[in-house]
Parts: C-alpha cells; structure tokens; sequence
C-alpha cells in the first residue's frame, strides 16, 4: 500500500492559475472591475452631458410648481402645485388602478377558471374562448380598443345610458352618486369598524370551538347580520348621516356626483380582464392539481359538492395557485403603466411623461420611477410570500 | 331458459338480457339532460351562455361578412346605415401595416427578410427535421446580419478603432478606400488584433498558464467580430433606409426577433451567473434580473430612450429604434434568465457529477452535457417570453416608434378613410393578426411540451 503511494508519479506542479480557488476569485475580481468601469464610464458622460445641455441635477426639482393639470386627482392638486405633488397624485392613480383592477381580477378570474372545469359543455365553451382570445391579443391593443372602440362610441351625456336615474353612462364617463358625510358620520364609521372586529373574533371562536367539538356554527349569517346589523343600528341613531348627491343632467353635462374618466375605465377594465384570462389558468391548473382522490374521499365522507369544493378542494389548490397569482398582481401592477397610451394620468404619463418633458432631469425621474415599481413589486411579494408560507403544506 | 319443477319451483339458469337504459339517460338527450340542465343553477347558466352566444356571435358574423364592404375606392364605400366592415380601408392601408414608410421600391428587401425568417424558422420549430446545428447557427448568427445589411442597406461607415485615436494609422496608410472598403480601418484593425493577442497571451504565460491558447482565442473573437463588421461596411449598392421609416408589423417582428436573438445568450449567461458558486458572480446576476423583471417594459423604454443617451460619450446619439432594442433585450434577457434556470434546476445532480466524473471541464460540462438537456427543456417557456415579447413590441408607440399597433392607430386619422366603421375594422384585422401569430405560437409551445412530457406520462 505504502509502495504505491510512495511510486506514485509526482504531482506535475501545476500554474496557480489552474486553482480553482483562485479562478474563481480572479474571475470575480474581473466581474467587479467591469462592472465598476462601466458605471463610472456612464456617470462620467453622464456628468459631461448634462453639463453640454446645461441640465439641472439633483432632487430640488420637485419643489418647484408644476403648472400643468391633471384631469383626476385623488388629493387636492391645482396647476400651482408643485413637482412633488404631481409625483403623488400619479402613484395615488396608478395605485387606484392596481386595486380596483386586481379586485376585479380576481373576481373574473376564479370564476372564469371554474367556468374551465364546469361540466357544462357551454359554460366550458365560453371560458374556454373567453381565455384564448384575452390572453393572445396585446394588452395595449384591448386598451386601445376599449378606450376608442367602446368608450368613445358611447352616446353624449344627454342621451347617456341611465341606471335607475343614479349612474350613468355616456363618452365622458360614467357618473356616480357622491356620498356626503353629515354629522354623526364618526358613529357609523366606528360601529362598522367594531362589527369587523367582532367579526374576525366570532370567526376565530367559532373556529377554536370546531376544533373542539366538532359541531359547525353558522360564521357567515351571524357575521354578515354583524357587519350589516350595527352600521345600520348606528345609523337609525344617528339620523342617517351618509346621503348620496345624484348626478342631474344640466345643459350638456352633468352637475353632482362623481365623474369616473373614461381613460380610468378603459385602463382598468382592460388590464382587469386581460390579467383575469391568466388568472383563470392559474386557477384551473390549481384545481386539476388536486387529486381526484380527495373529492372521492370528500364524497365518500359524506360531503356534498359546495361543502366538497369550499373545504377541501379550494384549501389544497390555494397553495398552487398563490405563487403564480402573486406575479400576475405584479403583471396588473406594472402594465397600469400602459396609461400613458390613452393619457390616464398615471405615475409614468404624469412623472416619467410631463415632468419629464418640462424639467429635462431624465435620470432622477426614471430612476424614481422605477424605483418606485420595484417596492411595489417587493412589497407585494413580500405580502404574498408571507400568506404563501401560511398557505404551504406542513410537511412532517 | 328456465327449469320449471312440479313443485312450482322456479330456477332460471341463464340471465336475462339487461333491459336498455331509460332513452332519458342515453343519447343525445341523456348528454344533454347530464351536462347542461342536471340542476336549476346549471340549467340558468346554459340559457344564460346561449343567450350570450346568440348575443354576440351573429352580430360579430354579420359585420365581419356579411354587411362588410369588399370593394372601393375611399370612405364613400363605407358611409351607409347597416354597414359592416369597410375592408377596403384594410386593402388600401396594407402596405403602410406591413412596412411603415419603408420606400416602396425598396419593399422587396424586407419581403425577403421575411421569407427567409420562415424558411429557417420552420425547420427549426419541427423537431423531426434534421440538421439542428447548422439551422440555429443560420438563424441565430447569420440571419440577424443579413437582415441587419438587406434593411438598411449596409455600408456603414467602420470608425476608428485603437491606433487610429493616435494618427498613426492614417499617417501610415492615408485615406484609403478599396472596393468601397475603409483600409485604413482595416489595417488599423488587424493591428489591434495582433497587439491585443500578444498581450493577453504574454500576461497568461507570465502568469504560468497557456499564452498561446489565450492569445489564439482573443484572435478567434476578433476574427468573428471583424467578419461582423466587414459584412457591414461593404458597399452592396443598396440604398439607405434610415430606420425612421421603417413601421408596422416589419417593426414589431424586428423587436421582438431581436429581442430574442438578442437575450438567448444573454439569458443563458445570466441564468449560469444565478446558478454560480461565486457570490459576487451570482449576486450581480440577481441583482440585474430582479432589477429588470421588477419594473415595466415601458418605464425601460423611456430610459432607453431619454437616460441611455446621457451614459454614452457626447455626440454618439443611438438610432431611436437601437436604442428600444438595448432596452427591449435587457428587459427580456432577465425574463429569459429565469426561463433557462427553470431548466438548469429540472437537470438531475446525477448529470452534473457525471460530467464531472468524465473530467469534463466546466465549459465542456455546460456546453456538451447540461445546456443541450436544459435549453430542450425549456422550448415551451422561451416559446411564452417570445409571445409576451410580442404583445409587449406594442408599447414602442409610446416612444414615437410605429409599429404594427402604432401604424394602425395612425392609420384612423386619414380623412380619406374617416368613416364610423374605420375604427372597427382596423380594431378587428389588427385583433385577427394578433391573435393569429400569439395563438399559433401557443400551440406550438403546447405541442412541444406535450412532446417532452411523453417519457414521464404515466
């Protein structure tokens, strides 16, 4: 044994370049040193260029009066105001969009994926459609479309398509009754909040208790006559405050309630039913990913078809579903950038587009604004993530 | 059959044939009865389905055929009260959809950009068809050069490389044009070469490792680059098509080709980068696909367009059209990143300590083990990031680039064609050609991934 070690050829002395320590930090150092060269190659002509087109650098901009307007503003906001509260109203809009749109999303999107898997053959048909149409045309196209093709060949105010004499419909938007808040509104907006939270209490006893006894309480009726019962109690106390301002037609256009632009709703029923074709695949591939076996288990214990559904099938195919469903919030998130196609005042059409154009300060306004893309984009993951490891399967 | 005693006794020794199910749960009906009205909600969501059926279908037939307009001159064609589509509108802006304002005596070359697009593209995408190897070489190397040469038209003009910067080239040689060829630059170039292949070789043997082998490899990239740009700066007598004229779906299949093309390798190396050993490899590598995938195309589009000419030296001033594509193939190489590292995951370890059993280098492990497995993977998910490439060239409108979409919406403000149904036909053959190319893609990449799951199919 020893004779063999000692026979052995001697090790051919090798060049410490061959190391693969020492590649791989040489390599590294070469990554580091690229890297390093070319940002300081950009930030040195980007300091020469903007000297030559005597642009301003820095954050000042943002104090100064924007003087433009913008046609829907969420906080008060007037020409005089200044960079920085432009910046805002359009994160508060593009914020807007994110919300409604994915609400709506989600909405259309799980039954629509259902639709996918009903053994209705004319249902199945029409989702089927519904998704291969959606999901193949560009979401900028069906914005477009809805916002020139339908919106815009809606009839003027005077003929707008009325909803039981409260919203209606015409090019220049829908128009809703305005809520107005008299006194006595705090005693409502409380007794709401106190039914909520007996609500997500009675739901957790009445969990505990289940886990207990086994006997089921009736959650749903009990909490919607909670959530429903004390505002209203609240209400009849207080003399109901909460009244609606009805739009009334005058002259051309109407006069009370609140105008909904229609590039809002285009923007918003686009991107909510574009991303809705995605989610209803998520979704279908969530529930095929259940076995067969657990509905024939839930059958067998006696468990009938909704029961069937909501407890065991939906639980299991949630796990599935989240992950995907998360980026397609971030899909909805990002693409409400498409705004600035049809001239919805949006972080990017109001910041990266007019503030842009006045100011000239390319890099710090792209550079907020996709900053700011990238927190939401980390803030909704991280949301997401954490309810995904509620959501995981605990393996033992 | 049956025995029948004295007793009364009755035995039956032979079954009876089974009566037929009742006619209601067989048949058409049966299917009917099981399927669409088995309970209240299921038989209010049939009348409701067909209610929307018969709602939408027949006026969408009707106008797409049966009211349309086929022929004529201008918007008269289309003026009337029950007027369908004015399909005339579509014939008379075909070119403009297709091309842009690309000369028209010049519209052969691109016809010929896209015929030979699909005569590659096709033997490439079936995958019984032979000669892989050599087709994605064609498709992937010299596809984009001659296309880069037959749209614009070539001969650019080769600028200074190393020793011109010091006149000493130019004092050498002078200015020297051979066959519509710069020579100076040539010569300039070649010793470029040489000089820069003599110092990374001598450094690697000073070093103690190979210099030859080094210094041959630095002379093998110059070549193929100077290959690159020969092909360019020759004069093939083709006019000059700035690429401002250039529009329509000629741009769209542009971006999004290019962005492909262009984010393959560069998806590939940054998925290799997640994947790496090395922490400062793999966190620059995540750093710039988190960075990409976190924001939108078109927020990468303005800085494509307003930020990225502030990094460059003053006075290079990037074509609009350039510049959308670096930030398209940014954009789409982090997309790509993670595709590929789908793929890289769905290796076994088994093959990785294979290849390392075998001595296999890590170059020769990725190139001749993991990558052909991997990349053959992931065929479906690069089919997927080419269709959202796709929908997503529309946004280059936004940038004043007109593509397919942008060309259409431009197309509405003709006086000539202003017409009440203008609007939906363009909607509609623009809706149509969408769909067409992402639909038929998406089956492709269905076709493909049913082909690779046949091995694992239970």
């Amino acid at each position: 044994m020893t004779d063999l070690v000692e026979h052995a050829p001697a090790r051919e002395k090798s060049s410490f370049i061959n190391d693969p320590k020492v590649r791989s930090i040489g390599l590294q150092i070469i990554a580091l040193i690229v890297v390093v060269v070319l940002g300081w190659m950009f930030a040195d002509n980007a300091r020469e260029n903007l000297a030559a087109q005597k642009i301003a650098t820095g954050f000042g901009f943002l104090d100064n009066t924007a003087g433009f307007g913008i046609n829907q503003t969420l906080i008060p906001y007037s020409e005089t105001s200044t960079y920085g509260r432009a910046f805002v109203v359009g994160l508060l809009n593009t914020i807007l969009v994110a919300v409604v749109g994915i609400i709506l999303a989600t909405v259309i999107g799980f039954l629509v994926g259902i639709g996918r898997l009903s053994k209705n053959f004319v249902v199945r048909l029409i989702s089927t459609i519904y998704v291969e149409v959606l999901r193949n045309l560009p979401p900028l196209f069906q914005i477009l479309f809805w916002y020139l093709a339908v919106l815009s060949a809606m009839p003027n105010p005077r003929q707008s398509i009325n909803l039981l004499d409260e919203v209606f419909i015409s090019n220049r938007g829908i128009i809703i009754p305005r809520p107005l808040f008299g006194e006595g509104t705090g005693l409502v907006l409380w007794a709401m909040g106190l039914a909520l939270i007996c609500a997500i209490l009675f739901g957790h006893w009445a969990a505990a208790r289940q886990e207990e006894t086994g006997r089921r309480l009736p959650v749903l009726w009990v909490n919607l006559s909670l959530l429903i019962g004390l505002p209203m109690i609240a209400m009849i106390i207080t003399g109901f405050p909460i009244t609606f301002e009805r739009p009334e037609l005058k002259g051309f256009n109407f006069v009370g309630g609140i105008r909904v632009i229609p590039e809002f709703v285009a923007l918003t029923v686009a991107l909510a039913t574009y991303t809705a074709a995605f989610i209803a695949e998520n979704v279908r591939s969530g529930i095929q990913a259940v076995s067969h076996g657990q509905t024939e288990a839930a059958h067998s214990l006696g468990l009938r078809n909704g029961q069937t559904l909501r407890l065991v099938i939906i639980p299991q195919a949630m796990r599935v579903i989240i992950p995907p469903l998360t980026s397609q919030y971030l899909n909805l998130t990002k693409n409400s950038s498409l705004a600035v196609g049809i001239g919805y005042p949006d972080l990017v059409a109001v910041f990266a587009g007019t503030t842009l154009n006045q100011t000239g300060q390319a890099i710090e306004i792209i550079a907020i604004t996709m900053g700011v893309y990238l927190v939401l984009s980390i803030i909704t993951s991280v949301i997401m993530n954490s309810y995904n490891k509620r959501v995981a399967l605990v393996e033992r | 059959m049956s025995l029948t005693f004295d007793d009364g006794t009755f035995i039956r020794s032979e079954l009876e044939t089974p009566l037929p199910p009742p006619r209601r749960q067989v048949g058409i009906v049966g299917w009917v009865r099981e399927n669409l009205f088995s309970s209240v909600l299921n038989t209010v969501l049939t009348l409701g389905g067909i209610l929307l059926v018969a709602w939408v279908v027949p006026p969408f037939v009707r106008f797409m055929i049966i009211d349309a307009v086929w022929t004529g001159e201008n918007r008269e064609a289309c003026l009337g009260p029950d007027v369908g589509a004015c399909w005339p509108f579509i014939h008379a802006k075909f070119g403009q959809l297709i091309y842009g304002f690309y000369p028209i005596d010049q519209r052969w070359r691109p016809d010929i950009v896209f015929a030979a697009g699909i005569l590659l593209m096709v033997p490439l995408l079936v995958p019984s068809w032979p000669f892989k190897r050599l087709n994605s070489l064609l498709f992937f190397v010299l596809y984009p050069v001659v296309s880069f040469v037959l749209l614009t038209g070539g001969n650019i003009d080769a600028s200074a490389f190393l020793f011109e910067h010091f006149g000493l080239i130019h004092a050498l040689v002078g200015d020297v044009t051979v066959a519509g060829v710069n020579a100076t630059f040539w010569v300039d170039y070649v010793l470029t070469a040489v000089a820069v292949a003599a110092l990374v070789g001598g450094l690697l043997a000073l070093l103690g490792g190979s210099g030859t082998a080094a210094a041959r490899t630095t002379l093998w990239v110059f070549l193929a680059f100077g290959a690159l740009v020969l092909v360019w700066d020759i004069d093939f007598g083709l006019e000059y098509v700035e690429t401002r004229q250039w529009g329509g779906l000629l741009v769209t299949l542009v971006i999004a080709v290019t962005g492909i093309v262009a984010s393959l390798p560069l998806g590939i190396l940054l998925a290799l980068g997640r994947r790496s050993q090395m922490p400062i490899v793999r966190l620059l590598s995540v750093v710039f696909i988190e960075f990409w995938r976190g924001v939108p195309l078109i927020t990468v589009l303005f800085f494509a367009t307003y930020m990225l000419p502030l990094f460059l030296p003053q006075g290079t001033n990037p074509d609009a059209l350039l510049r959308a594509l670096v930030g398209v193939a940014l954009f789409s190489a982090a997309y790509m990143a993670e595709v590929v590292r789908g793929g890289l995951q769905a290796i076994s370890k088994g093959q990785y300590e294979g290849a390392m059993a075998m001595g296999l280098s890590w170059s020769q492990m990725m190139r001749l083990i993991i990558l052909p497995q991997a990349l053959t993977l992931v065929i479906p998910g690069i089919v997927n990031s080419f269709i959202s490439l796709f929908k997503d060239t529309t946004l280059v409108l936004i940038v004043s680039i007109f593509d397919f979409l942008g060309q259409l919406r431009a197309s509405f403000t003709d006086p000539n064609w202003a017409s009440p149904v203008t609007l939906y036909t363009g909607f509609a053959f623009a809706g149509l050609v969408y769909f067409l190319f992402c639909f038929g893609m998406s089956r492709y990449s269905l076709f493909v991934e049913r082909r690779l799951n046949t091995s694992h199919r239970r």
